[in-house]
């Protein structure tokens, strides 16, 4: 019998939609029971959002003031108390899951599986190794529960609306430490759409040559109701903030339309849009390797391109 | 203050993995070998600590087989003082590399260990996080700065919102981002000062850790290939592509 607690992700009074897809993998262990756990300051929005998620069948709170950022170090050892009882304790695959599940792991005794991209069995998962060139099954022991982080990009997130599954606030006994403290969050103020959950996604890279040129992507982003991303070198080049990078070291995305621009395609940038519908590569070399997976490419200077493209939609 | 670093070996940045055809493994025979990009950058920082009067002593770990010795001078020849080689031929998962740690932590009391947050072979991203919670100390994972003084340090880290900073109290835990640092290039006359600098080979299994509780890797696939796709003209073909498509 699997049970299996989430631990949801949430900002600003506000669930992260990658809860939502871990529900899905839940669902793929075919588990007799779907717990969202909540730790916050203050857990009622999130709390009534992760309610809302089909196949969810209870929401945990532990509201605490210790609880008002997501400090590994304060949350894990509340994780793992909570985790008495269930089979499976998931995470998203995101730099909060990343941040705190393996912690977590530690402190229960047992190896986690990460990224998790299919579910074979209650213990056997398939996950990505070497930035997604090889795919490994791997079998944790049945006799521990199993932590692990959702490969968010794999997996659709669970419908919600129809639900309305309990809430319950839970108190721990854990001693939380205050050796380490929260200080700020700065955060990048974007009016378009989440790069991890938009439909479209719009990325630039090197070609795009400049932190002024790159209005150019934002602004045709805009046309089409695109969230923006970026390459590594976009990134490093200083064109753009560390949380637009997409790929192996990045954010992973799966939107339905991505659009390479100025990109050629390192297997690192690959790696973090594999799973996107389709793929639009915009590039002056013919030869860059952007177009071995591109479904649809063109060859041409994106200056001069990206006018034509909003000048035909 | 002393600083430990994780110094792992693994397939070269550039090498492109090939699995077996039997599934068995992926293709590591005669493969270029190099450090873990991210450990690189782990030991750099930890280097530029010592160099700003942070830091005395940095000491480069490794995990792995007999021939790692070589690897580890790379990291001697970088600037470390000295190595400690953990010598097993099993192959180290993320759990038992943080309880192989947490003993060398136990006997070397470093104020910070520095780690790459994952290595990119496994793509983990556990280690660090691990060693962490068994030390019961703080944890500052994808740092992209850091600042020590007054016995803390001050981490900003990059996260999917943007870049969040934390201060934790020394000894930690940081894991290491790609824009923390840009590694130094070893120097011909660092290599050869480095063969005189200390490497304490430590038996793995005298170090008494557990090791018992591991995944099992079952099948190595090569991932699904997209299928070739269709090159147009001009932005007009392209927008009717993608009209078509229902794309926009």
């Amino acid at each position: 019998m699997s049970k299996v607690l989430i631990i949801a992700e949430h900002l600003g009074g506000k669930l992260n939609p990658s809860t939502a897809r871990a529900v899905s993998a839940a669902a793929a262990v075919k588990a007799d029971a779907i717990d969202v756990l909540v730790l916050a300051d203050s857990v009622d929005a999130v709390a009534a959002e992760a309610a809302k998620i089909d196949g969810v069948s209870r929401v945990l709170t532990i509201a605490r003031a210790e609880n008002a950022h997501p400090l590994a170090a304060v949350l894990a050892p509340q994780i793992a108390k909570a985790a008495a009882g269930y089979s499976h304790v998931f995470a998203p695959s995101t730099t909060f899951g990343k941040d705190v599940a393996p912690r977590v792991a530690a402190l229960l005794g047992v190896a986690q599986v990460s990224d998790v991209m299919s579910v074979e069995g209650s213990h056997t998962f398939k996950r990505p190794i070497y930035a997604g060139n090889a795919i490994v099954t791997v079998e944790a022991p049945a006799e521990h529960a199993v932590v692990a982080t959702i490969r968010t990009a794999s997996w659709p997130a669970a419908a919600t609306g129809a639900n309305s599954a309990p809430i319950e606030a839970v108190t721990t006994d854990a001693a939380l430490p205050s050796h380490t403290r929260f200080v700020e969050l700065k955060q990048g103020k974007s009016d378009r759409p989440d790069l991890q959950s938009a439909s479209k996604v719009v990325s630039g890279g090197r070609g795009v040559g400049s932190k002024e040129n790159f209005e150019i992507i934002y602004k045709f982003a805009d046309r089409i109701g695109a969230a923006v991303g970026a390459s590594r070198a976009a990134v490093d080049a200083g064109y753009v903030p560390n949380e637009m990078q997409v790929g192996q070291t990045g954010k992973i995305i799966a939107p339905e339309l991505y659009m390479a621009i100025g990109i050629s395609g390192a297997i690192q940038h690959l790696t973090g849009i594999k799973d996107a519908g389709t793929i639009v590569a915009i590039n002056k070399d013919a030869e860059a390797p952007i177009f071995e997976v591109a479904d649809i490419g063109l060859v041409g200077d994106l200056f001069k391109l990206i006018p034509e493209l909003e000048a035909a939609i | 203050m002393k600083i430990l670093v994780g110094y792992k070996r693994v397939v070269d940045y550039n090498v492109r993995i090939q699995v077996k055809p039997d599934g068995t493994g992926v293709v590591t025979d005669g493969v270029k070998l190099s450090a873990n990009p991210f450990d690189d950058i782990a030991l750099e920082e930890a280097l530029r600590l010592r160099e700003k009067g942070a830091a005395d002593e940095v000491v480069v770990v490794g995990i792995g087989p007999a021939d790692l010795t070589a690897h580890l001078r790379n990291g001697l020849a970088m600037g470390a003082n000295r190595a400690i080689h953990v010598v097993t031929d099993e192959a180290v998962q993320p759990l038992t590399a943080a309880r192989t740690l947490l003993k060398l932590v136990e006997k070397e009391q470093p104020g910070l260990v520095i780690l790459g947050k994952q290595a990119i072979d496994d793509d983990a991203n556990q280690t660090g996080q691990m060693l962490a919670a068994l030390w019961d100390r703080p944890q500052a994972t994808f740092a992209s700065k850091v600042e020590i003084a007054d016995g803390k340090a001050a981490v900003t880290r990059e996260v999917d919102a943007g870049l969040e900073v934390i201060e934790a109290e020394l000894p930690a835990v940081i894991t290491t981002d790609l824009r923390l640092n840009e590694p130094r290039f070893i120097k011909l006359p660092d290599i050869m000062k480095a063969k005189s600098k200390p490497i304490d080979a430590i038996e793995f299994a005298s170090l008494g850790v557990e090791s018992h509780d591991h995944l099992k890797t079952t099948h190595y696939a090569a991932p699904p290939k997209r299928s070739k796709g269709v090159m147009v003209k001009d932005a007009a073909e392209l927008v009717a592509a993608l009209k078509q498509k229902g794309l926009l």
